[in-house]
């Protein structure tokens, strides 16, 4: 359960690269996670391992295949200062807990993180770091189990409801 | 659930265009912030989130498609298939537009969002997504574009509707007229240098001023592809007389009033000198490391790339023509062209520009991607340096991660090919 700190501005391209986007199979897709860039990830990522970023996580291209990469590879979490929108709406979507966090980079490369969601905080090196709450929509389809689990039970959806 | 102002003949008080967009389709009064189920008026796929987005529309019990002419389908990252597996995505495709009567442009057209432009399948107010990030690009006809993940693909091909935030926007004003040879491309690049890789991150981007006024659709088309760079859900140029002429003849669509109120709430307000640009240059491997071309004048290059969906046009591909003039390209630079769609092929090549760059040394292909993600030929090894001008210069996206992309515009791209190394178009 250790965590894998990376910079800023981590694109789609460096978590998988253009070259594997032929795959879909996550645990496929997870050998070559940061290939070129971090290449002990793909190596030595275990089940449960939370990956922690500066700010603009996942940005670049729209391709699903990224997060999945980083779930084969056993992430479930990933805290950073922020997200790229696309990536964002991907991770929610395969199963993955996207957590924002003004502070993450305070927290460090190999160190272990406990979270408590319902707090909105984690917990760092005995430090509680304030997590910015998730949407509720968002955590509607969480809650569901991902995207796929939420639409698989609906015949049709109502346009133009929604909320503030 | 919040009303806001007085909801008047598809208008709202003071509202940004976007804010209009969703209103209109609504039919109810919608502002930034709100998270509506928005109905869908086109989705595009391609080969590469296309078979994971059918998966998902399967995995999530579809059975038919919303509408089978509300999908724009075909192939433009593998093409012809570079590998079995692509082959085999293909097939996927093939069998599924099949069934599920879907017309499927297949690898004949060219790059997704040059073909979703050229037929018209992009129009003012309307709301599309793309299982691609450059998907924003339609924003250049008027349109709230943008790009999804291939499972919120999935959701759109069964239900016709996806979940949206509605964004904020951000207004970028332009005013002046561009100096010789700098354009649009430059203008973005320097945009972005100014707003920053996450600068407009889940926000809209709106392009006004005389510069955007008196712009054509494919400068449009190159800014507002961009947008995307800068963490924008949609770029966007409101619609005025250019965009209604490009969609004439392309769309059966009678030309309405669409743009933002002045007094509408813009979460920031960015103003641009067009006529005090210079050619500009990102470097390796950040969108917005971005400089002047004279800082990085004389830098080593191995392959220049003229093409993709930023810079694939006609009008691209005539800017690199114009500069190349009668020259040839350098001999130790390997020079790859390539037209953005079938259509743009023909017009560059109806007009001689096919022949002068085979003729100058360069290696023209068919309509496709290429190079510009690294997924199919056109690759670097360690230590190569790539001019390009196409979107992205991350490190990898062409090749190895140890290779570096320099993105630019043509005119930088042919006058950097002829003379070696990166060189300032102002100076052949
Ligand atoms: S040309 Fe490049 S940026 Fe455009 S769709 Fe193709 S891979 Fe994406």
């Amino acid at each position: 359960m250790r965590v894998w700190k990376f910079g800023d501005n981590i694109d789609t391209d460096a978590i998988i690269p253009g070259r594997y986007l032929v795959i879909y199979d996550p645990w496929a897709l997870a050998t070559h996670a940061f290939e070129g860039t971090r290449d002990e990830f793909a190596q030595n990522a275990r089940e449960g391992d939370i990956i922690v970023a500066g700010k603009n996580f996942g940005c670049g291209s729209s391709r699903e295949h990224a997060p999945l990469a980083l779930l084969g590879a056993g992430v479930k979490v990933i805290i950073a200062r922020s997200f790229a929108r696309i990536f964002y709406r991907n991770a929610i979507n395969v199963g993955i807990l996207p957590l924002v966090c003004p502070e993450a980079t305070t927290i460090e490369d190999g160190s272990t993180v406990t979270i408590h969601l319902e707090e909105g905080l984690i917990e760092s090196n005995g430090r509680k770091l304030p997590i910015e709450p998730v949407p509720p929509f968002m955590k509607e389809i969480i809650d569901a189990g991902g995207l796929v689990a939420y639409a698989r039970n609906l015949e049709k959806v109502e346009t133009c409801i929604g909320s503030q | 659930m919040r009303i806001h102002g007085t909801y008047i003949d598809g208008s709202c008080m003071a509202s940004t265009l976007v804010e209009k967009i969703f209103s209109r389709k609504c039919n109810r009064s919608i502002k930034a912030g709100d998270v509506v189920m928005a109905p869908v008026d086109m989705a595009m796929i391609h080969d590469i989130t296309g078979p994971l987005a059918v998966q998902k529309f399967q995995e999530m019990g579809g059975k038919t498609v919303f509408d089978p002419e509300g999908i724009v389908l075909l192939f433009d990252h593998q093409v012809p298939a570079d590998s079995i597996s692509a082959a085999e995505n293909h097939v996927f495709l093939r069998k599924f537009a099949r069934e599920q009567n879907v017309e499927n442009l297949d690898e004949r057209e060219g790059i997704c969002h040059q073909v979703v432009m050229e037929r018209g399948r992009a129009a003012p107010g309307e709301i599309i997504v793309g299982a691609d990030s450059h998907t924003c690009m339609y924003g250049a006809a008027g349109a709230f574009a943008t790009g999804i993940g291939s499972t919120d693909m999935g959701f759109v091909l069964k239900f016709g509707a996806l979940y949206f935030r509605v964004p904020e926007t951000i207004r970028v004003s332009v005013e002046g007229e561009f100096p010789d040879r700098v354009g649009p491309k430059d203008l973005i690049l320097d945009i972005l240098g100014r707003i920053g890789a996450d600068g407009a991150t889940y926000q809209a981007l709106e392009f006004t001023g005389d510069t955007f006024r008196t712009m054509e659709m494919p400068g449009r088309m190159t800014c507002c592809n961009m947008a995307v760079e800068m963490g924008a859900k949609a770029g966007i140029v409101p619609p005025d007389a250019v965009t209604w002429e490009y969609l004439a003849g392309k769309r059966d669509i009678a030309p309405f009033p669409l743009s933002s109120d002045e007094n509408a709430s813009f979460s920031m307000k960015y103003t641009f000198d067009a006529s005090r640009l210079a050619p500009r240059v990102a470097v390796p491997h950040n969108v917005d490391q971005v400089v002047d071309v004279t800082k990085v004048a004389g830098t080593h290059i191995d392959q220049v790339f003229i093409g993709s969906c930023t810079n694939g046009r006609y009008e691209d591909l005539k800017e690199a023509a114009d500069v190349l003039g009668d020259r040839e390209f350098h001999p130790d630079i390997r020079v790859v062209v390539i037209p953005a769609s079938r259509t743009e092929y023909l017009r560059a090549l109806k007009a001689g520009l096919v022949e002068r760059f085979i003729s100058a040394g360069g290696l023209v292909e068919a309509p496709c991607c290429g190079p510009c993600m690294g997924g199919a030929f056109g690759l670097l090894a360690p230590g190569e340096v790539s001019l390009s001008t196409s979107n992205r210069n991350f490190r990898g996206r062409q090749g190895s991660t140890d290779a570096f992309v320099y993105l630019c515009s043509p005119a930088t791209a042919a006058a950097s090919a002829i003379k070696g190394e990166i060189t300032d178009p102002r100076e052949v």
